[in-house]
């Protein structure tokens, strides 16, 4: 009964081989980030800063969904993490536009 | 009805464990038991705070009154916040989530029985830490609130705020550990077939209230530990010389503060809403819509923060995007409001005592509400701001509704906690000299803050038109005194000779009221499966719920060897007698507790050039408390 | 339905009620535990977005230097170069990607410990049940990251940059402080996992045990993600 739940819940399994492609995706954008630091050209325009963010949230996400293991867990725990996320994110971007770091 | 039935067993004497001294009280992982220290712990603070108040509306009866000097002012106004919010209101909401909330969901306990002691000693020893400096006139001075750079050390060099700083981050561990096992607790711990919809009120509002400390407390861990960094290390967060922004405090502390005042007053919500149809004998009018509006109150509670920032300048968009905000919030507050005097509409009232508090606070709270309205527009706050208007205003939401919500729940439930009745005559004393004496204090403010009384100042030239209102405040504050007195009376006394109580005094619906009173170590002795809201009611009074919807839900019971259908317990026995496995008493929660505050001293000493005593004291209190844990850690529950 | 009868004598049926002390009945079928965990990771993501908030509040508002991407030139005349140093960062944030793949292969080995090994299987499938080399590994690049990091404050503190010269010196090292505190408990609890499988061995029963320690380590990794482009990358 409880113990059948529990097994329903750990059905799907990443294997080790998508493990690693993950770690190698995290590693590409991670490289990507840092060569497109170092041109000039690149990090004077305008969308640096938003290509740095999406994709610093790229690798937030990759690493929660299947490290963490979030997209095959039991839904609660997608709630009881993406509420405070939200919440967090929420804080700090209107904490940023008060503090007139942000403007629109 | 007779509300009051006398029932025919005394179920005393086979539930007393069997050690009943003070170790046993250490040593407990009894969440009945902690919720009862904090109780009592809690009530203590609740009248050092009343004394402190006290103390300050003696000063306040007249202009230039001299009773007490504008430093010890300020350590009064500013220890009768910390103590209300923190050492009273919150632990009183902590003894009902810890009493009441295995019993309602159908659980034995919490789902970590000993991180629960712990949070307890934590509380009491941070209690105790953050109030014995007022004994020798160094207790924290800056308002409940230490708006930095005010609580630098540029301008509070002594020790005062060290104390509030180290303080709160030692009640901070506690209230946040205890969120941390009632959110578990909550989620995972409830009987067959109670699904979240079929849950009592109070258990929803503590859920929400859960999640609203564990969001909350970090901002503020983190505005304490940049003070702590400025006061001890010299780091720059609140310097102005190294271009610090004043707002930075405020931000953060206000972050937290305004769903603090939601963890403040959702419990006494949810007490409210199990008083209101015992003694209605009508369903919960609009249930779903009562967890939904609290749900949206937590959630709203965090977008509101700068309204207690409306004089600081933010600008025109700030300020009108809190503003909405915090209209907005109003909402489902008012829907709660409403739901309630449904409830009471056509219901068969019986104005016990406990009811009448739960009146009272829909009243009291609409008043302050109102008042709170009045603040969430700019402009007119501008006015209000720092004036007595807004302690009228919080005044009204936090004694009128959240400690009148509590005693509400206080004249309900201890029947349950300790199988006696409070006196009812002595409460009807305790209930009208309360009403009385909470308005007699707290509406003249509203005319003294428009008038342009300051807050937080210690005396008053005469002639500027408060002298009258001041002079009825405080003598409102005596009554509240004299109320409190028959209030501790009746509730010691009552614990030797109260009227015994049965199962179910009141002709309650939920499951907490089918076990005897007090409980058994063990709550239930066979775990009920639930299959509707009001599953005693179910049992009992059928009609009662005749003409509740019950869905295709109700009928979906989940099947589980260990539950049995729903039923009364009146029989008591030992826990061991029916072969039901307890966590054994244990003193490790005490001592990791115990060296954890001890931690915290030792960093009292670091200002002070003891540099070697403090680390002594820092590294002691650290080693035994790494040995404390992995002691703990490492050794089974039950 | 509702039985209208009160079971007032609930029979000593021993044992059976609760007697197994591992499986007590949840509402959810998930370990009490495991909730606890991500409740308090939800917890995490106010603290440290509190921190993070205080840097960009700070950031750029520091009255004297050092910086963290401009070059500062004090009133003595004495040139700092723009103290972040992104190469060796970015190879201390390789790293800890790293630990959280070996962290993930702990896990797996953990739960692979039961099952058969094939026939004639090779290298990497036996070397994937090797728990104790994988929580090693973890832990190892994990203080290796703290090596890292260690280096970088003291040569920040040697090139002029304390947690007292300015706004940018205490939002930074604080930030970056608590995440080195939140990574050094985190690889002493690996340490512990270690020891506790190189004397009583872990197993599937474990499974949890590692799950946790995984789920706050990979959280740690997370927000260094977001620190190392909030802090090193943008400017």
């Amino acid at each position: 009964m409880a113990h059948d739940a529990e097994h329903a819940a750990a059905h799907a399994h990443p294997t080790g081989a998508t493990y690693l492609k993950v770690a190698f995706i995290l590693t590409f954008i991670t490289a990507v980030e840092v060569w497109a630091y170092y041109i000039p050209s690149i990090v004077a325009s305008p969308l640096f800063n938003p290509a740095l963010i999406i994709m610093s949230a790229a690798k937030f996400v990759i690493v929660v969904m299947f490290y963490m293991h979030l997209k095959y867990d039991h839904k609660i725990f997608k709630f009881l993490f993406t509420g405070p996320l939200i919440i967090a994110a929420v804080t700090i971007i209107a904490l940023l536009f008060l503090f007139n770091q942000l403007s629109l | 009805m007779a509300s009051i039935a006398a029932p025919t067993t005394a179920s005393h004497a086979s539930t007393e464990p069997e050690n009943t001294g003070i170790w046993s009280w250490i040593t407990t992982v009894d969440h009945k038991r902690i919720g009862t220290l904090y109780l009592w712990t809690a009530l203590f603070f609740f009248i050092v705070g009343g004394f402190e108040a006290t103390l300050i509306r003696t000063q306040l009866m007249r202009p230039n009154m001299g009773f007490v000097s504008a430093e010890t002012y300020n350590q009064l106004f500013t220890m009768h916040g910390t103590t209300m919010v923190f050492l009273a209101v919150m632990p009183l909401s902590a003894a009902f989530f810890n009493f009441l909330i295995p019993l309602q969901i159908g659980a034995r306990d919490v789902a970590f029985p000993r991180l629960n002691a712990f949070s307890y000693w934590v509380y009491l020893l941070g209690g105790i830490f953050i109030t014995l400096p007022i004994l020798f006139q160094v207790a924290p001075d800056a308002g409940w609130f230490g708006y930095a750079p005010l609580t630098t050390t540029r301008f509070s060099s002594g020790p005062n705020i060290d104390f509030w700083v180290l303080g709160l981050q030692i009640l901070g561990i506690s209230s946040l550990a205890a969120a941390f096992n009632f959110i578990t607790t909550i989620i995972n711990l409830r009987a067959p077939g109670m699904t979240l919809m079929r849950m009592p009120m109070f258990t929803w509002m503590s859920f929400v209230v859960q999640f609203l400390v564990i969001l909350a407390f970090p901002p503020i861990t983190i505005a304490l530990f940049f003070l702590l960094m400025d006061r001890f290390f010299g780091t720059t967060f609140y310097a102005i010389a190294a271009g610090a922004d004043p707002l930075l405090w405020q931000h953060l502390f206000w972050v937290f503060g305004h769903p603090e005042v939601y963890i403040l007053i959702l419990p006494a919500f949810g007490l409210v809403s199990e008083v209101l149809p015992t003694f209605s004998r009508k369903p919960l009018f609009g249930y779903n819509v009562m967890v939904y509006s609290g749900i949206m109150i937590g959630f709203l509670g965090f977008g509101v923060w700068a309204h207690h920032m409306f004089a600081v300048g933010m600008g025109a968009v700030a300020d009108s995007i809190f503003s909405l905000m915090t209209m907005l919030i109003a909402i489902p507050t008012g829907v709660k409001i409403f739901n309630w005097i449904a409830t009471m509409w056509s219901g068969e009232i019986r104005f016990t005592v406990s009811m009448k508090f739960a009146i009272a606070l829909i009243a009291m709270f609409t008043i302050g509400g109102i008042s709170g309205v009045m603040h969430s527009s700019p402009p007119a706050d501008l006015q209000q701001t720092d004036t007595y208007f807004v302690v009228a205003h919080f005044h009204y939401v936090l004694f009128g509704g959240s400690i009148m919500g509590i005693f509400a729940g206080i004249y309900f439930y201890y029947p349950k906690m300790t199988g006696r009745h409070l006196n009812e005559t002595q409460g009807n004393w305790h209930f009208w000299l309360n009403l009385i004496g909470m308005n007699l204090t707290f509406f003249p403010m509203h005319f003294s803050g428009l008038l342009g009384m300051s807050r937080r100042i210690y005396t008053y030239d005469a002639g500027q038109g408060f002298d009258m209102f001041n002079l009825l405040a405080t003598y409102g504050t005596y009554l509240l005194v004299v109320a409190t007195a028959v209030f501790v009376w009746n509730f010691i006394r009552s614990h030797t000779r109260g009227e015994i109580a049965g199962n179910d005094p009141w002709g309650a619906p939920t499951l907490e009221w089918s076990i005897p009173s007090p409980p058994p170590e063990y709550n239930f002795a066979k775990l009920p499966s639930v299959t509707s809201r009001y599953p005693l009611w179910d049992l009992n009074n059928p009609e009662m719920t005749s003409e509740i919807a019950h869905s295709a839900a109700d009928a979906k019971v989940i099947t589980d060897s260990h539950a049995v259908p729903m039923h009364i317990e009146t029989e008591t026995h030992t826990a061991k007698e029916l072969g039901i496995p307890m966590p054994f008493p244990t003193a490790k929660p005490f001592v990791v507790a115990f060296s954890m505050v001890v931690m915290f001293c030792g960093l009292l000493f670091l200002r002070n050039d003891m540099f070697a005593l403090s680390m002594t004291v820092t590294i002691s209190g650290a080693l035994v408390m790494v040995a404390g844990l992995y002691s703990w850690l490492t050794s089974p529950l039950e | 339905m509702s039985s209208q009868t009160a079971h007032t004598a609930p029979s000593a049926a021993a044992g059976h009620d609760e007697g197994h002390a591992h499986t007590h009945h949840t509402s959810t079928g998930l370990d009490n535990r495991k909730i606890a965990i991500w409740a308090f990771i939800g917890s995490e993501c106010m603290l440290f977005a509190s921190l993070i908030a205080t840097y960009m509040i700070y950031k750029g508002r520091s009255l004297v230097g050092p910086f963290p991407h401009t070059e500062y030139v004090n009133e003595a005349g004495k040139v700092f170069k723009p103290i972040l140093d992104i190469p060796v960062t970015s190879a201390s944030t390789f790293v800890l990607l790293m630990s959280s793949l070996f962290m993930v292969l702990a896990l797996q080995a953990v739960q692979l410990k039961g099952t058969m090994i094939p026939a004639g299987a090779g290298t990497w499938t036996r070397l994937q049940r090797s728990s104790q080399l994988w929580l090693g590994m973890t832990a190892l690049f994990g203080a290796i990251f703290l090596g890292f990091q260690a280096y970088e404050f003291t040569s920040f503190v040697h090139e002029g940059l304390t947690i007292k010269t300015n706004l940018f010196g205490s939002s930074f090292f604080t930030l970056t402080g608590f995440h080195g505190a939140h990574v050094t408990v985190g690889v002493l609890w690996l340490m512990s996992l270690l020891w506790v499988d190189r004397t009583r061995g872990l197993g599937p029963q474990d499974e949890l045990l590692v799950d946790i320690a995984a789920l706050y380590w990979h959280f740690v990794d997370v927000v260094w993600i977001v620190i190392f482009t909030l802090v090193y990358l943008i400017q």
